[in-house]
């Protein structure tokens, strides 16, 4: 037991406590949690610092506003409903397309509007929100994912998960849904986590509920050494999230649309540790090597070029 | 630095918890268990009188702690007189006096005696002095000295010759010597006298002793004499009565010597009474008297100076932030899941009344018939509230059907489902549903079971007779308690739980 610890400790693994202690704790000033708790604030901001996110079609704060669903939703025929301070990606809901006056979900699931106004108003009564706060559900554009990923995911959007250290991109990972994740990219929920290499944007192995795989289980289609389109602007808007929120260690979550590029889907301070695993690497190194030389204040080019340069893994 | 910061906190948390823990073990005696009842007793000397307006002055002679008995508490009541007192002769004397008084007077001594265990060692004591000349004149000389010779003849040693001489002085029908010595009607204390006025005939130190038996008595006592006679360096005890040797590990000294246990001057109808009575109290609470009379703010301020109903509740609460800290240790140190950060705690406070099997199958039963609920209140579509409201009533329901079915089986340990925090049951039903849908059923039963493993060890923990008991008596010990927190705040090392989801790496290469 003492000798796997040691492994792991050799191998760099943060685990849950040291990642709160020495960290979340230290270098996330509280005060700064609501920003990114709150999805629809995050928007805002990035919206405000000119970064790219999913447009926002609606937002329903009130019980009273779900009569008039409908008539908010009547104009798109796709979008998804969220909750505003759901964790963990719970609570998301994808609707493909409309049939008649019913739902379809990406799931495939089919939904009346009774239900959909049921499903809204769970949200707002706080059944997904930490701690069960009243919550706002928000209604947004549903991205259409790049092309590459469809031989690689299952329904769902995939996004890519990076850890940003004091505005350095430390380690990224894909998520991609399969059907055991019901569409969605949380790797406890079932998605598979594939590690990308920081330098070059290709990803390396991949990790399906704690096993390593090579193909998605769904499509049969080869996981490992697919390049992530749009790398450097992926990580440029990652390392500024640092800059946005003032948060030293933070999750980025960043979707690839077809037509608009990378968007900002949201921020996670207490992003979880699974992304080692996909990765196959600890992340301890590269965050004690920022420790060291993070002193010298740097432009967001310059924090990515600086990742590149550290993280790469050798071929 | 922050680490320093609290581990420096935290010693010195836990050294002021333990070490004044310490020091009540070690200077004031506080029990570190229950079931260590000390032998205690009330005694109580009521002095009663009819004073005719002139200067009175009562004297008592009052017990003295030895190595068997200690007094541990006493007081005076006395309205009215002056009391003071001293050491006369080895005796401890209570003097009352007052200028004027009339009318029946009644004066009190209470002590708290506390039975203590004889240490078995005993320093040498000087021999003490004889008077060169004997009090016996003419025929009382003579009559002595020829009992004495007697009942040399007839024994070996010191003890032989006490147990003969005082069976030829106790006998109901003394003869001869023994008769003309002890005059008309002897009581115990005249045979005591004369064996004491034989002994020194043959140059043995011998003197009266004056006190209670304890052990069996509840009620009033008579004092009773003792013989003590000295030879080799010590005071060997004689029962007057029988000739045996040994003084009885109840017997509570009043007096040493012949002169009178109380004497009352300037008043009539004088009467006293002793009355013993065992008291129920525990060694704690005897500690506690001893610390009282040591260090009277320490025990003002402790916990056993509330009223008895109040000390129950205390010694449930003060259990709690050790069942914490266990979750703590279960949470952050072992990785183990479980809903609501303190629910473990509550419920596994809830199991100290159902015990440990019924709570966890009443628990179980409550939770999954809960859960089936639940699942059938989601297709009604209600919103959050009022589906918690919902879902707590059914609870109750549920609890009150168990209590109502377990009665009528006889099974007295289902009425205890009563106890079960319900709302925290409620909640816990409400998360198990979201868990399941959200994550799965085997999620859901994982942090189920981890709940009830966290509960029922939490529960073993609290509930444990010692623990309550050393949480209750040292409440300092939270100090420690609350210095463990806050190292394993502090942990950063990986979770018992970890070392399994990481395991993939700690085997691949970097």
């Amino acid at each position: 037991m003492f000798g796997i610890a040691r492994r792991l400790r050799e191998h760099g693994v943060l685990g849950l406590n040291e990642r709160n202690n020495r960290y979340t704790l230290a270098y996330n000033p509280r005060r700064h949690y609501p920003l990114v708790d709150d999805k629809l604030r995050t928007k805002q901001l990035a919206l405000a610092a000119g970064i790219a996110v999913p447009e926002l079609y609606g937002v329903v704060e009130i019980e009273h506003q779900v009569e008039g669903l409908d008539a908010l939703l009547a104009a798109y025929p796709d979008f998804v409903i969220k909750p505003s301070q759901g964790s963990g990606g719970d609570g998301v809901l994808v609707v493909a397309a409309r049939r008649r006056d019913m739902y379809c979900l990406a799931s495939g699931v089919v939904m009346d509007r009774t239900a959909l106004a049921h499903y809204v108003s769970n949200i707002l009564s706080g059944l997904f929100s930490l701690g069960g706060h009243p919550d706002k559900a928000l209604i947004e554009y549903r991205v259409r994912f790049d092309p590459l990923f469809a031989a690689i995911s299952h329904q769902g959007v995939p996004d890519i998960r990076t850890v940003v250290f004091q505005g350095f991109p430390v380690m990224a990972m894909v998520r991609l849904p399969t059907r055991l994740s019901d569409g969605k990219a949380n790797l406890h929920q079932g998605a598979i986590g594939a590690g990308v290499d920081i330098a070059s944007g290709r990803t390396l192995s991949a990790v399906w509920r704690n096993a390593v795989v090579k193909e998605h289980p769904d499509t049969g289609n080869p996981v490992t050494d697919v390049q992530i389109p749009h790398w450097e602007r992926l990580l440029g808007i990652a390392a500024g999230a640092y800059e946005l929120t003032g948060l030293g260690y933070v999750g980025v979550d960043i979707v690839l649309d077809r037509d608009k590029g990378p968007l900002l889907l949201e921020l996670n301070a207490r992003p979880g540790l699974n992304i080692q695993i996909a990765n196959r690497s600890g992340l301890l190194p590269r965050l004690e090597r920022i420790e060291r030389d993070a002193a010298r204040r740097l432009s967001v080019e310059e924090r990515v070029a600086y990742a590149r340069r550290h993280f790469a893994v050798p071929a | 630095m922050g680490n320093r910061h609290v581990y420096t906190l935290a010693f010195v948390l836990a050294v002021a918890g333990l070490g004044l823990a310490l020091y009540k073990v070690v200077a004031l005696g506080f029990p570190v268990a229950r079931g260590e009842k000390a032998d205690l007793w009330d005694v109580e000397v009521r002095v009663r009188f009819f004073a005719q307006g002139k200067p009175v002055k009562v004297s008592l002679l009052i017990p003295r702690s030895t190595d068997r008995l200690a007094v541990v508490d006493e007081n005076f009541v006395s309205r009215g007189f002056g009391l003071s007192t001293a050491v006369v002769d080895g005796n401890r004397q209570a003097v009352w006096a007052i200028r004027r008084a009339s009318g029946a007077q009644a004066l009190y001594y209470r002590s708290l005696v506390q039975g203590l265990k004889p240490t078995g060692k005993e320093r040498p004591v000087p021999k003490p002095s004889m008077p060169a000349t004997t009090a016996l004149e003419g025929r009382y000389l003579a009559a002595a000295e020829a009992l004495l010779a007697e009942v040399r003849e007839r024994s070996a040693d010191l003890d032989t010759l006490v147990a003969q001489l005082v069976k030829r002085l106790g006998h109901p029908q003394p003869d001869g010597d023994a008769a003309v010595l002890l005059g008309a009607h002897p009581d115990a204390v005249k045979v005591a006298e004369t064996a004491i006025e034989v002994l020194a005939l043959a140059q043995t130190p011998a003197r009266l002793l004056r006190g209670i038996r304890l052990t069996t008595q509840t009620g009033e006592v008579q004092l009773v004499p003792w013989l003590q006679v000295y030879a080799e360096g010590g005071w060997h005890a004689y029962d007057p009565a029988s000739g045996e040797a040994g003084l009885p590990d109840d017997f509570l000294i009043f007096a040493r010597g012949t002169g009178p246990v109380f004497t009352v001057s300037g008043a009539g109808k004088v009467d006293h009474t002793i009355t013993v009575r065992r008291t129920e109290e525990s060694g704690l609470e005897a500690a506690a008297a001893r610390g009282r009379a040591l260090h009277p703010h320490l025990v003002e301020l402790s916990l056993l100076s509330l009223p008895i109903q109040t000390q129950g509740v205390y010694q449930v609460l003060l259990v709690i932030p050790l069942g914490a800290l266990l979750l703590v240790f279960m949470r952050n140190v072992v990785g183990v899941k479980t809903f609501g950060t303190f629910m473990p705690v509550l419920i596994g406070l809830a199991f100290r009344e159902t015990q440990l099997l019924w709570g966890v199958a009443l628990f179980s039963g409550l939770v999954t018939v809960g859960l089936t609920v639940r699942f059938y209140l989601e297709r009604l579509k209600l919103l959050l509230v009022p589906r918690l409201a919902a879902v707590l009533t059914v609870v109750v329901l549920l609890m009150a059907l168990v209590s109502v079915l377990s009665h009528r089986l006889d099974l007295d340990r289902g009425l205890s489902v009563a106890l079960f925090p319900m709302v925290i049951m409620t909640m816990t039903i409400e998360r198990m549903s979201i868990v399941w849908e959200e994550r799965g059923a085997a999620e859901a039963i994982q942090q189920g079971l981890g709940s009830l493993l966290v509960a029922a060890l939490a529960y073993l923990v609290m509930s444990a007779n010692s623990t309550q008991f050393l949480m209750f008596v040292f409440p300092e010990l939270l100090l420690v308690v609350l210095a463990g927190s806050l190292l394993l705040g502090r942990y950063s090392g990986y979770r018992l739980t970890e070392l399994r989801r990481f395991r993939a790496l700690s085997a691949s290469q970097r």
